[in-house]
Order: structure tokens, then sequence, then C-alpha cells
């Protein structure tokens, strides 16, 4: 019989080792389910994995990598912040879709008037939506003590119908011939969130997310409020003690993830996207809470877990189209991503142990 | 030579990383009281839990009034004639006396017989107790009875009591005493675990000495002193604390009419607390764990709000201030709980500095945190308090208890306080270090600054305050010189009588 035995302290080793194994282990089982579709399991990984670095093709899809992984790293970084201090934004779909309707609003309400500050007002705008958003959960939980898990999850869905109704009313394109859908801000030049490095199709959402990334590192490693945040998470009675307050605590981390969900929506919208569309928002809100536990809440450790997310979608959508696999099946993958994550992530804690037999009766 | 009831030979239990018991062995005569002794982590408890079936020995073997004795579970341990009194009493609040015995029970009596010998056992031993009364409203020391009849219905041949005087005034323990020794003459063996040495040589006539899993010695404490059993259970010479005779100086502290609503369902809330506090003083407050101790704590360290002008440091209002606020104007403090409240555990003693230093040592510039210096603080609080670790680089929750405490009390200390309150300063804290520990809040007090020291331990406070007051359901007493107390009058204070009311 086998056993678990906690560790004294929790294991370096295997924190570092499990997101590997993690991967292994998802391309093991991704193969299986692969082939009980029907597919060569080889080529199904290889697509997935391979391709999109390798192949002849690798050109168009290695940018693809960075525009993918940007919204999904920059959702990541803010989300990391409150889980670290146990504060769980489950709702970063919600503060995203939010923050693209807010920067696209503000683009949509001056159309078409060309200036260079249109694009940096749209940052702004796209900013506070998310961060007014994530402000719901966040005041309920400090006033009224209310769940943030169960509040910034239902505004998700008060966000998509919002969204819906912008698309539909409000938004909607004049010129559109009744179709659903506002202007395409790739075609407003002030507006357009263009690529910013000619020929590489990388935006401004790229180079905000590497901000985001070396921010955030130094927060939690030199700064106050990082310090309280992992003194948060660690206990919170001794940063209760150390003078931490709580409620501010919690009005930071969700505003802080939700101005960056909110500015990643809207570098989508005004980018690679174009438009507010009752489609529009794709799951990065939810995609990125496995981003920030497979990079262990660590910057740099969100950034490679980001592309690597990015990878599946782009190998996925490959496989979707080359091999005929079933988008579901694709998102199975990325599930099983995070359930083996979490499974060996237990092995940090714990050592497996056979039973001692010994024992005299 | 009379049979022995209890034989343990050569028990041995270790865990991960951890020899708990290392072939200890020795003998319980019938109708003797046995005390177990030894500091925090000696192995004690492991021993007991061997005893009454709730861990399994790696090797070694035990036998019970002539038969081999090897306990699967609590249940077996009970079936052969063994009971046990825990520290921590498991009773429903919400049941009667009657009631909470009877889940106890394999086959309880029908209630009516139960209630009857309840009260025969308790006549009978001196324990009063009506078996109708709702646990929730009995004392700590009532509760206590409650466990000892429940475990008296057994009719055990061996008894044993882990620590049971911690939570008992001293009343209470006196009648105790004379229980036990009643059950003594009556031929019941009783397994006495205590680290109060006092104790120790009113009541046993043998004592086994338990140092770091292994046993020292099997003695007569009457004819030791409490100093050499205590260099028995450290395993060196001790430095006991010494008060330099202090003058009070002017008043730094002013605590009026402080009041607060219970924090929890189950939290004590506190009623008018007013005293004052010089410079110089060291005041002692005495009192059963959970009439508030942990509530004054928060009130004064900036943890729960109150009125402002409730705590005034020297004319300043600060009951409504953060703890940082306080910390800047000079009241530190010190929390009962190590682990996760006075420290992070899985965080460094470098960051474990940071936690409260960050304001006085001024380790936080425009929001950014010089951890070098932060770094440096903690390795003169590891070397001025002589905590015994690998480096500031270590996790809080990897030090022993006494090391820790030495840094959490050496981490204010250091940092220069006008008032300094600490809870439990050496609770769970081996002789050395709270000598050394007690030392340090005396030195600190010659030196001008004024001292709170929240204790359970009555020796510890005799031995190191000034001036005593008891806490008592959120109310304290008026605060006494503690040369004009009498043990009686502290005791009488402690069940809530004011001595000046």
């Amino acid at each position: 019989m086998l056993r678990l035995e906690k560790r004294p302290a929790p294991s370096e080793t295997w924190s570092y080792l499990a997101p590997v194994l993690a991967v292994i282990a998802t391309m093991i089982g991704g193969g299986v389910m692969f082939s009980l579709l029907g597919k060569d399991p080889f080529e199904a990984i290889r697509t997935i994995f391979y391709d999109p670095l390798f192949s002849e093709f690798a050109w168009y899809y290695r940018p693809q990598l960075l525009i993918k992984g940007a919204p999904l790293i920059l959702i990541a970084i803010g989300l990391s912040m409150g889980f670290r201090a146990g504060i769980w934004n489950i709702g970063a779909e919600g503060q995203y879709i939010i923050g693209a309707i807010c920067g696209a609003g503000a683009a949509l309400a001056v159309y078409p008037l060309e200036s260079t500050l249109v694009f940096p007002v749209m940052i702004l705008c796209g900013a506070i939506g998310g961060f007014a958003w994530a402000m719901i959960p966040a005041i309920l939980k400090t006033k009224f003590g209310t769940n943030e898990i169960l509040v910034s999850l239902m505004l998700v869905y008060v966000a998509e119908q919002l969204l819906a109704s912008m698309s539909l009313g409000l938004m909607k394109n004049p010129e559109g011939f009744g179709f659903p859908g506002s202007r395409n801000l790739q075609q407003y030049a002030s507006a357009h969130n263009a690529e910013f490095w000619t020929g590489t199709s990388i935006h401004l959402g790229v180079v905000f997310a590497l901000i985001a990334v070396i921010f955030s590192y130094i927060m939690l490693a030199r700064h106050q409020i990082g310090f309280h945040i992992r003194l948060t998470g660690e206990s919170p009675k001794a940063a209760k003690f150390a003078g931490v307050n709580p409620n501010k605590l919690v009005i930071y981390c969700l505003g802080f993830s939700g101005a960056l969900a909110g500015l990643a929506g809207m570098f989508e919208v005004a980018g690679p996207s174009g438009q507010i569309s009752i489609d529009f928002n794709v799951g990065y809100g939810f995609t990125a809470i496995i981003v920030a536990f497979l990079g262990r809440l660590n910057p740099f450790g969100i950034l490679l877990a980001g592309l690597l997310m990015a990878l599946t979608y782009i190998g996925g959508e490959i496989a979707q189209s080359s091999l005929g696999l079933p988008s579901a099946s694709i998102q199975a993958f990325q599930g099983m991503l995070l359930f083996f994550l979490l499974a060996l992530d237990m092995l940090t804690n714990f050592k497996i142990k056979r039973t001692n037999t010994e024992v005299r009766i | 030579m009379s049979k022995s009831l209890l034989y343990i030979n050569g028990l041995t239990k270790a865990y991960p990383g951890v020899v708990a018991n290392d072939d200890v062995s020795f003998n319980i005569d019938a109708g003797e009281i046995h005390a177990l002794l030894g500091e925090n982590g000696a192995g004690k408890s492991t021993l007991v839990k061997m005893i009454y079936g709730l861990v399994r020995p790696d090797h070694g073997a035990m036998q019970l009034a002539g038969k081999n004795f090897s306990p699967a579970e609590p249940r077996a341990a009970r079936a052969a004639g063994v009971a046990m009194v825990f520290q921590h009493f498991s009773l429903f609040e919400a049941l009667s006396v009657a009631e909470n015995i009877a889940l106890g029970m394999e086959n309880p009596p029908k209630s009516n017989a139960l209630s009857a010998r309840i009260t025969a056992v308790s006549q009978a031993y001196g324990l009063p107790l009506d078996p109708e009364r709702l646990v929730g409203d009995l004392s700590a020391g009532e509760r206590q009875r409650v466990e000892i009849i429940r475990c008296l219905l057994q009719e055990p041949k061996l008894l044993i009591m882990d620590e049971p005087t911690s939570v008992l005034t001293p009343q209470e323990v006196t009648t105790l005493f004379t229980t036990l020794r009643k059950l003594k003459a009556e031929g019941t063996s009783i397994l006495y675990i205590s680290h109060k040495l006092q104790e120790i040589r009113v009541l046993c006539e043998t004592a086994t000495i338990l140092r770091g899993g292994k046993k020292v010695a099997t003695c007569d404490p009457r004819k030791k002193s409490a100093r050499e059993l205590a260099e028995m259970m450290v395993g060196g010479t001790l430095n006991s604390a010494k008060a330099k005779k202090t003058t009070l100086g002017e008043v730094v502290l002013k605590v009026s009419e402080l009041s607060l609503p219970p924090q929890s369902a189950f939290g004590t809330s506190l009623k008018n607390i007013t005293f004052q506090l010089h410079k110089g003083e060291i005041l002692g407050i005495g009192g059963v764990a959970g009439n508030g101790q942990d509530e004054l704590l928060a009130c004064l360290s900036g943890e729960a709000k109150t009125t402002g002008d409730a705590i005034q440091l020297n004319g300043v209002s600060l009951g409504n201030k953060p703890p940082n606020v306080r910390r800047a104007l000079g009241v530190l403090a010190a929390p009962e709980e190590r682990l996760g409240h006075a420290a992070a555990p899985d965080m460094s003693l470098t960051e474990n500095a940071m936690l409260t230093a960050m304001t006085r040592q001024n380790l936080s510039k425009s929001g950014f945190l010089d951890w070098p210096r932060a770094k440096a603080f903690a390795e003169q609080v590891i070397s001025q308090f002589d905590v015994r670790t690998p480096g500031p680089q270590s996790a809080a929750g990897s030090l022993s208890g006494g090391n820790l405490q030495k840094f959490v009390i050496g981490r204010e200390v250091l940092q220069d306080p006008e008032v300094l309150i600490v809870n439990q300063p050496t609770w769970g804290v081996d002789a050395a270090a709270a000598a050394d520990i007690r030392q340090a809040l005396l030195d600190l007090a010659t030196k001008g600054a004024a001292v709170i020291v929240i204790s359970q331990d009555l020796d510890e406070l005799m031995e190191i305050s000034t001036s005593f007051a008891a806490l008592n359901t959120g109310c304290l007493s008026a605060t006494r010189p503690m040369a004009e107390l009498s043990l009686d009058e502290i005791g009488l204070l402690l069940g809530g009588a004011d001595a000046t009311a």
C-alpha cells in the first residue's frame, strides 16, 4: 500500500518539476484521448506543440504566440497578486469584457476624430472599466462580507449580457447593414492597436504584458504592498498583527487584477478582434486562471505559462483545421493541463511512502 | 517490594525526522502518584499516547497487572483499566454534565441511574458537581471535574492526567490534589504529567524525567530541589531571572474604560478595563485562559480598535489607531500564538523581522523595502537573544518553540519600546529559554520601559512582576503591588473577587 506523508518543508525541486511533469502527463493523457478519437496521437501532439514553433509556417505562428499570450499573461499577472493573498477573482472574463466595452466606447464616442490622444484615452478607459467592474465584488466583500468568488463569477454573465446589448444597440455600427457589432476599430487609424514593430504584428498589449511581469516582480520582491500580499497569503492573522488592513488589500488586489483584465480587453478589441461583437470574449479570463497557477503565481513563471497556453491554443487551432479534431477536445486537453498540475502539485507538500508493514499487533 | 502495576520496557517511537521516545523503560507501582517530567518536546505526550492506545510503539512492550498490554485503540486501553484526562477537554457545551458523561460510555445506564452515580462519585471524591447543569455554564475547573468523573466511573487502575493544573486557580488545585490523594489511598495509580516542579514535589512520590525522548532518571521528587529537577529536565545549569529594585516613574500608558464587544461567537467581551502603567513597571495580568487575554492584547496592539480615548500613551489617544501608528509611538506587542500570529511559519526570519520592525527600524523607504537592513536586524536579534538557528534565511516554522519565542520577544525588545505587551511569553518554552526571556523583560523595565505580561503561569508573574491584576470574564481587577499579595489573595482575584471591592 502507498500512502502520503507530509513533508517537513515544501520541496523546492518538486515545485519546479511539477509544471514540467504536468505538461508531459498532459501530452500522454491527450495522446490517449486523441487516439480514442481515432487520430494518430503522435501526429496530434506534434501538431499542437511542435508545428507552431518549427514548421514551415512558423514565421506566421511565432508572433501569434505573443499575441495570444499577451492577454493571458496580462490577466494572469493581475490575478496572481490576489491569489497569493487568498483573494479569489474568478471574474476576470467579465472585467476583460467591460474593459473592451469602455475602451471601444471611448473611441466610438469621438469617431471619426483623428488625434494621437484617442489611443491613450482608450487605454485609460479600458483600465478604468475593468477596475470599476472589479470594484463591485471588492466593495460588496469589504462592506457586507460577500464572497468575492461568487460575485465576480456571476458578474461575468452580466458583462456578457451587456456585451450583447452593446453589439445590438448602443454601439451597433450605423453603417453595418443591420448586422450586430460595432464599427471595426482596425479601420479607425487613431483607435487601432496596430502593430508596434513592423512586420511582426506585435502590438502594444504585448509590451504592456512584459511591463506587467516586471512590475509585479518588483512589487512582490521589493515593495511593502507585495510583502503584505505574501504575508496575508501565508498567515492572515500575522498580517493583521503586522498592520495590514485586509479591506484595503481586497480593494487593491481586485482593483489591480480588474484594471489589467480591462487593459487586456481593450488591446484585444482595438487590435486582433477589431470590434465589439456578441462573441467577442473567448475565455481568456478563465484560461488566465490556469496560466496563473501553471506559472506558480510567479511573474516569470506566468510569462512562460502564458506562452505555453498560447501554444496549445494555436496548436489546437492547427490541429482542428488540419487533423479535424473537435474543438471540445482541445478544451479538454487544456483542462488536463490544470488537472495534472494540481495533482502533481501535491508532491510539493507530500511524499509518497510505502505503508510500514512492520507494525506489530 | 510491591509488584508494579505497569511495566514499560524499551518503548521506542520515531516520527519522520525525530525520535519521540527512545528506549524508555520504567514501572508504575500500584497506588502511587508517578510524575512524568520533561520539557516540551521531551516525549511525554507520545509516551502517554502509547499507553492510552492512541499511538503504536515501533519497539518495546508493556505489561499491565501482569498481562501483556498493547492497546490497539483507546477503547482497548479503557477496557484494560487505563483512563486519561486530557489537557484540552472534549465536552459539548450545549449538553448537560450527565449527557456528556453518557456520550463517553460504552453502555450508558438510564439517565436517572447515571445522575445518581455521578452524584455518588462526586461526593465520595470531594468533586462537587451537579449532573443536570449545562457544561457551557461551568468554569474550567468544573469542566475538568466532569472529565475526571467520566474516568472514575470506569473504575480505572491507572489514571493519566496531562497538565491538569494549567487551567486551575490555586484553590481549585488544592481540591484536585485532595481528590488525587484519596484515589491513591484506594489503590489507584496516577501518572501525572506536568512541568510545574513545585506541584510535583508536593504531590508525587516518584518522578520519571524525560529529555529529548530518553529517560534521564527516576527519582523521588520530594528529596530533590526544584532546581535540581529543572536541571535534570534541561540537562544543564539554570539561571533564574532576577528583578532589580526599581522605582516607578511617571505614568506612560493610561487605559480607561476600555470595552470591546465579542469578536466571534465564542469570543470574550472586555468590560470597562481601567489601569495605569508607569515607567519601569512590570504589570502581571493573571487569569485562566479564555477570560479575555487575547482580546486585551489585540486592543493594546491595535489589531482591534476601540474608542480613541480608551488608550492613551503620554496623553496621546491611541485606541482607534492601527498597529503601525502605535509602533511608531513606541507601543509594541508579542502575541501568544507564535506561529501564525506573531510570526508567519513559512517565511524566513528576515521576513519575520520585517513583519513588525518595518516602521521603527526604518526598513521601508517610500514603500520600498530595505531587505539588507532587515537581514541585519534579524541577525542582531539572533545573536543578542541566542536564537539557535542556521541563520536569518531559515523559515520561522523550522525553529523550536523556545527559539522562536526568543526571536519574537527579541524582535520587540530590540526595537526599544516605551510599552511592551506580551501574552504568555514563556508558554511551551523550555526552562532555559524561559529564564532568558524573563531576564530580557526585567532588563527592559530596568531601562525605563513599561511592560505588561499577560500570563497564566502564576509562578512567572510572581517572579517578575512589580504589580498584579487579574482578568476574569473580561473584567480586570484593580492593580495591586505584587509584594503585598499572598497566594490566597491572588487566587481570590483570579476567581473574580475584587479585593478592593
